[in-house]
């Protein structure tokens, strides 16, 4: 079998040296910086702005050389685990690799170059781009329109559960109530907080999904709707959704897709002809949006017709000659942006959609779960696998065993695993499972990269306490005390060491 | 591989899948394409822009501005390793994402006089969203009061928000363009009770100066924190908001290395005085030591986040912009101490410079006379609408036609870009359209 590529221990590391801070490096009147000649007055600052608002004293930041600022932000890199770097098996997360085509689009003058406030004539090659990508993800969701504006999946959920108050607001009724599974992510019942509802939580029957039972025992008139990941942080397809979808509706409530896991399913099915009404996607997930170390991402949502005229404004809409112009729907909420969303971030998704097609598409989605389930397979007998059937795009195993013969726990599975070259699955989710670790290996990475993976985490499992509690022993800095830093909080350089 | 797993074909992967709910003829989406095909399509959509520099000599700014963004910038903020990292999850392996974020929350806490700051939020509008969140789950009341000073768009965004958690928003109006501050005259004929906190931009939306040294003393005076809206970039003249007494400090980060790129992604500011740390939106990045004793950096106080409080958390913020920030921590260390006090200087007259060249014109009047250092706004003797419009013709983005809540008029931005021979020529164009 051939060399995985997706694994990176044979990263080089010139030593294990503290890097300096950026003002360590700082050494006075050092520059960088340069400006354009513009054949302007001089005038001084006191002059332009009345002295009472003025800073006697310039703000000190780190003073440097280009060089050195090169030099010490590479270095900074040379300490980063990245997806260009090797596999990333962070379930939930859909680390899969960005093509770097993604990259070029996203840097196209033509598009990085526009004032968000210029008027529409002058932009109507991003109104087009935008529009015709709203129009593509609800093809691909099944769903009526979109706004594209939140700019995080996060701030996708809470424009969908504000889209929920205002459709229930404006047919005359209060309801108070949203439904969350026991297995949701956290932003789940943080963004119905936020839209202002209280979050029952619905428990997992013993396959895993939603208990169908509990679920009609819960729902009445109060609940103003249900928010369900499918397939579920589980990584199970919820197979009683149409059902859940008709009880959810009978009640008068909404059903609320969270994308987070679209992944699976491109192609394959849509949320729409589940029975969804409203659907966010994160486009840093499904649509190869790079994370960038935790943003920017993309989060927009697509709503079923009767939900559209409450949609985020404005939205880029084509005239009968062609011509873009910006539109708020009748009953819109509002906006959820200061401008129209993170349009790069939706340029380089389009890219990445054009570039694969609706077919490719729907490979993305077979590859994906194809790789998962080859993967739970693989690790059966190695590991406990608490929901050992067919999964879709990620498997979640357990050390609950491993913790009870050896003392070896998911945290410090996720530990060595770092030695052996690849990042660590999420760990301790979702929290219906006993030393969790979810596995998602995406699409993008090979058979010969899966078996190495999976060989790794088969020699970890064989370890005993003693072996893995020093990891990781390669990396960077090894293992980091996380305590201190909540208990003894240093935020800023200056808390360390104070400057006056 | 699905030999392996007793499977026959691809299809049986979908096992679980009702089949009443399996796409029978797969997406109607055109068949993939080549890369070449791709960018070969875009470039061509993106030819339908017209783009500030060589289309339009740019004069907008309203929260969006024309800044220099050099090659060291783009080009370390371009490595992959930031680029195409997850959120520092396991910090042996994301040293250089934390202490990047570390350095960027030790500038910004510089820049606005507090003493944490967040590993950044999404942009402006989000900022403020969060400020208000902060001050109304401290204080318990639903009261918060808005400067009409701060960018409409952003307080749009407060107010969609504001259904959700059912905040009471009063509007503090303009007067000479600055805030009117309710020592001289209530919103509305009612009172509107005990604000949480009081939200003013500075400068404003109109580029005026505010006069945070009075806003502070009515905040205190009701028992409520202060929430500034900053200019990162006036910040390189301008007392800082937290010298002033500023509880919370927001603002967009976008002139610090990012494009204007149609409006992100940008950058949310948030700093805020150290005893709000347990409320803090987003993530924080401390410092701290590995094993061995060696310095290392790790997200902290994560029990304010919701992955962790769930319903109880008062933000749902996970995803940020880090990339940006960390973008922004570049160029402000690409400009240092002596660059970023150069930089607003040179906004400043610049601004100076096209500010003297319109008012000069026939009917060019200032909406307000209040001091302003990058930014002012003027009325015009034809619509601004029209203004904007002819000025593209002529090569430049005017700048912003204001919404009717200023009164017609047109928001004018100048950076350090400009030269005088493009003032003047802007000057020129400005008068022949008014003609």
């Amino acid at each position: 079998m051939s060399a995985p590529g997706g694994r990176a221990s044979s990263a080089p590391v010139m030593g294990r040296d503290e890097e300096p801070t950026v003002f360590e490096l700082s050494v006075p009147d050092r520059r960088a910086w340069s400006f354009r000649a513009t054949d302007l007055p001089e005038w001084d600052a006191a002059d332009l702005v009345p002295t009472e608002h003025l800073d006697p004293e310039p703000t000190p930041l780190a003073e440097v050389s280009e060089r050195d600022l090169v030099a010490h932000f590479t270095r900074l890199t040379h300490r980063q685990y990245s997806v260009d770097l090797g596999a990333y098996p962070l379930g939930s997360c859909t680390m899969k690799y960005n093509p770097k085509l993604c990259d070029d689009a996203a840097s196209l003058p033509g598009l990085t170059d526009v004032h968000p406030a210029a008027p529409a004539a002058l932009t109507q090659g991003w109104m087009e781009l935008l529009a015709d990508l709203a129009d593509i993800l609800c093809r691909i969701t099944g769903m009526h329109a979109a706004t594209l504006q939140p700019p995080a999946g996060a701030a996708g959920e809470l424009t969908g559960l504000l889209l929920m108050r205002a459709w229930h607001t404006h047919r005359g009724q209060t309801r108070t109530k949203v439904v969350i599974p026991d297995s949701a992510h956290g932003t789940n019942p943080a963004s119905v907080t936020l839209g202002g509802y209280q979050t029952v939580t619905v428990p997992s029957d013993r396959r895993g999904c939603v208990d169908l039972a509990a679920l009609r025992e819960q729902l009445d008139d109060d609940v103003a709707g249900i928010m369900l990941t499918n397939p579920n942080t589980l990584g199970l397809f919820e197979e009683d959704i149409a059902a859940i979808a008709r009880a959810v509706h009978d009640v008068g409530g909404l059903l609320y897709y969270d994308g987070a896991n679209l992944n699976a399913i491109l192609g394959v099915t849509r949320p729409g002809d589940m029975g969804f009404d409203i659907v966010h996607m994160n486009l840093h997930k499904t649509f190869a949006v790079p994370h960038g170390g935790g943003g920017p991402g993309a989060g927009p949502v697509a709503v079923s017709e009767r939900l559209a005229p409450f949609l985020p404004g404005p939205l880029p809409v084509a005239g009968d000659d062609g011509t873009y112009r910006w539109q708020t729907p009748e009953l819109s909420i509002g906006r959820v942006h200061s401008w129209h969303g993170n349009a790069l971030a939706l340029a380089r998704a389009y890219a990445y959609i054009l570039a694969n097609g609706g077919d490719g598409l729907r490979r993305v989605a077979e590859a994906a779960v194809l790789n998962a389930n080859w993967l739970r397979h693989r690790l059966r007998g190695v590991y406990d696998i608490p929901y050992d059937r067919p999964n879709m795009h990620e498997c979640v195993v357990s050390a609950a065993n491993l913790k009870k013969r050896a003392g070896v726990r998911a945290v410090d599975v996720a530990k060595r695993l770092l030695e052996e070259g690849f990042h660590a699955p999420t760990v301790y989710f979702p929290l219906t499972i006993d030393e969790a670790l979810m596995i998602e290996p995406t699409e993008t990475e090979s058979p010969q990269t899966l078996e190495a993976l999976a060989a790794a985490l088969e020699r970890i499992a064989r370890e005993s306490a003693s072996d893995v509690h020093d990891a990781p022993r390669t990396t960077p800095v090894s293992r980091v005390d996380e305590a201190r830093a909540a208990r003894s909080l240093i935020p800023t350089w200056d808390a360390r060491e104070p400057r006056h | 591989m699905l030999e392996f797993m007793g499977l026959g074909s691809l299809d049986d992967l979908w096992s679980a899948v009702p089949e009443a709910l399996r796409l029978a003829h797969g997406l109607d989406l055109a068949p993939g394409a080549s890369e070449f095909d791709v960018l070969a399509d875009m470039e061509a959509m993106a030819g339908r822009n017209r783009r500030a520099g060589p289309d339009l000599v740019c004069f907008a700014g309203g929260g969006a501005y024309d800044h220099e963004v050099p090659a060291a910038v783009r080009s370390l903020a371009f490595r992959s390793e930031f680029v195409t990292a997850y959120t520092p999850y396991q910090p042996e392996v994301a040293q250089g994402v934390l202490q990047a974020l570390f350095e960027y929350q030790t500038l910004l806490c510089r820049l606005s006089g507090v003493e944490v700051a967040n590993a950044s939020l999404y942009d402006g509008a989000s900022a403020c969203v969060e400020a208000v969140n902060l001050a109304v789950t401290a204080a318990g009341r639903p009261t918060v009061w808005v400067s009409e000073g701060v960018h409409p768009n952003w307080r749009e965004v407060v107010r969609t928000f504001a259904a959700g958690t059912g905040h009471d928003l009063v509007t503090l109006p303009l007067r000479g363009g600055v805030t009117a501050l309710p020592d001289d005259v209530l919103p509305d004929d009612e009172s509107p009770g005990a604000p949480a906190a009081i939200l003013v931009q500075h400068p404003n939306y109109l580029g005026c100066l505010e006069d945070l040294t009075a806003a502070a003393r009515l905040a205190r005076s009701r028992g409520a924190m202060l929430l500034v809206a900053f200019d990162p970039v006036a910040a390189g003249l301008l007392r800082s908001p937290g010298a002033y007494g500023a509880d919370v400090v927001v603002g967009e980060g976008q002139p610090f290395g990012t494009p204007l790129s149609l409006g992100g992604p940008y950058l949310g500011l948030f700093a805020c005085r150290l005893e709000h740390v347990r409320r803090l939106p987003g993530r924080l990045v401390g410092e701290t030591v590995d094993t061995e004793g060696r310095r290392a950096y790790v997200t902290t106080l994560r029990t304010r986040e919701q992955d962790i409080r769930r319903e109880k958390a008062s933000s749902n913020v996970c995803t940020n912009q880090t990339l940006i920030a960390v973008c922004c921590a570049i160029q402000l260390s690409w400009l240092g101490t002596t660059g970023l006090r150069e930089l607003a200087l040179r906004c400043a007259r610049a601004t100076r410079y096209t500010r003297e060249a319109l008012l000069a014109l026939d009917g060019v009047v200032p909406i307000a006379e209040a001091p302003v250092l990058r930014e002012f706004a003027v009325r015009t003797p034809i619509p601004a609408e029209v203004v904007v419009e002819r000025m593209a013709e002529q090569g430049f983005l005017a700048g912003i036609a204001l919404g009717d809540e200023y009164g017609e008029g047109l928001l004018v931005a100048v950076t350090e870009r400009r030269t005088r021979a493009e003032i003047d020529a802007y000057a020129a164009a400005f008068e022949k359209v008014l003609a």
